[in-house]
């Protein structure tokens, strides 16, 4: 079922030609542990995530954020099967990462402030409604095999 | 949750930055939430919410001076919006989850307009700072 019309589909796929995911996952990533930092449960063992100097600097939640958004890169080829496309890794972080799926949607959000920031008027709001999808159909695509 | 010392300077610096643009911030805010959260145009049946429209313009002004009033009084924000907290309990009545949508489109306009001072730190304080003045907008509705 495609959920984005062709013009949302061309936005998304234009705009996500320029992003740095290495860069834009490290952030994002930064950025919720910083704005929420209960997410930091999760983290433990990242070392330094005492100030958002710390946490934006630190090399494991670069690494991740990477990780993280090669996955929803790898998502943005499929929007037409995301539930598929995302059912190992909602199995994952819901039987043994017990991530829950609140966090999804927060990380989605971060990632579009994210997207904003680097693209300023290019991110119109066209271009963000279309990201608006995709992020809540990730974050519904993977907390989908959740039990 | 409650604003630090350092959110409230972050606040007020970020306010500052943003001086004159504070409506056309606000009316930006508002078309980006319309565009991205559909189900909040039903609040606004009586507007033009075309691109532009004067009614978007005027009421982005309006959330923007209501939004200035509380950064000058960071240290009391549930009095400084007291009527306006009656008013979206007793008239308005806008379901609570819309504050969100609007505080994130908020988010997402200076993030755009004014990346150099959305800093990580400066992203959180306002991200504390929109949440407390929609929780004190939403106190009294029941």
């Amino acid at each position: 079922m495609t959920f984005l019309t062709p013009e949302e589909s061309g936005h998304v796929s234009s705009l996500w030609g320029k992003v740095d995911v290495e860069k834009v996952g490290g952030e994002a990533l930064g950025r919720l542990l910083v704005v929420y930092p209960w997410t930091q449960r999760f983290f433990e063992s990242f070392g330094d995530l005492s100030s958002p100097s710390a946490i934006m600097g630190n090399p494991k939640v670069k690494a991740h954020g990477k990780k993280v958004l090669s996955a929803f890169s790898e998502g943005l080829h499929h929007l037409d099967d995301l539930k598929g496309t995302f059912a190992q890794l909602s199995e994952l972080h819901c039987d043994k990462l017990h991530v829950d799926p609140q966090n999804f949607t927060l990380l989605g959000n971060v990632l579009v402030i994210v997207l904003a920031e680097h693209f300023g008027a290019a991110f119109n709001p066209s271009v963000h409604a279309a990201f608006q999808k995709v992020v809540a159909g990730v974050a519904n695509a993977l907390a989908h095999k959740y039990h | 949750m409650v604003l630090s010392a350092a959110d409230k300077n972050n606040i007020k610096a970020a306010w500052n930055a943003i001086g004159s643009h504070a409506g056309d911030h606000g009316a930006e805010a508002l078309e980006r939430m319309f565009h991205s959260f559909p189900t909040t145009k039903t609040y606004f049946s009586h507007f033009d919410l075309s691109h532009g429209s004067t009614q978007i313009k005027g009421h982005g002004k309006k959330v923007a001076d209501a939004l200035g009033n509380a950064v000058n009084h960071l240290d009391d924000i549930p009095t400084a919006l007291s009527a306006l907290s009656d008013l979206h309990a007793h008239e308005l009545r806008v379901d609570p989850v819309n504050f969100r949508f609007l505080s994130h489109c908020l988010l997402v306009t200076l993030a755009s307009h004014h990346p150099g001072e959305f800093t990580p730190a400066v992203h959180a304080s306002l991200d504390k700072f929109f949440s407390t003045v929609s929780t004190v907008l939403t106190s009294k509705y029941r």
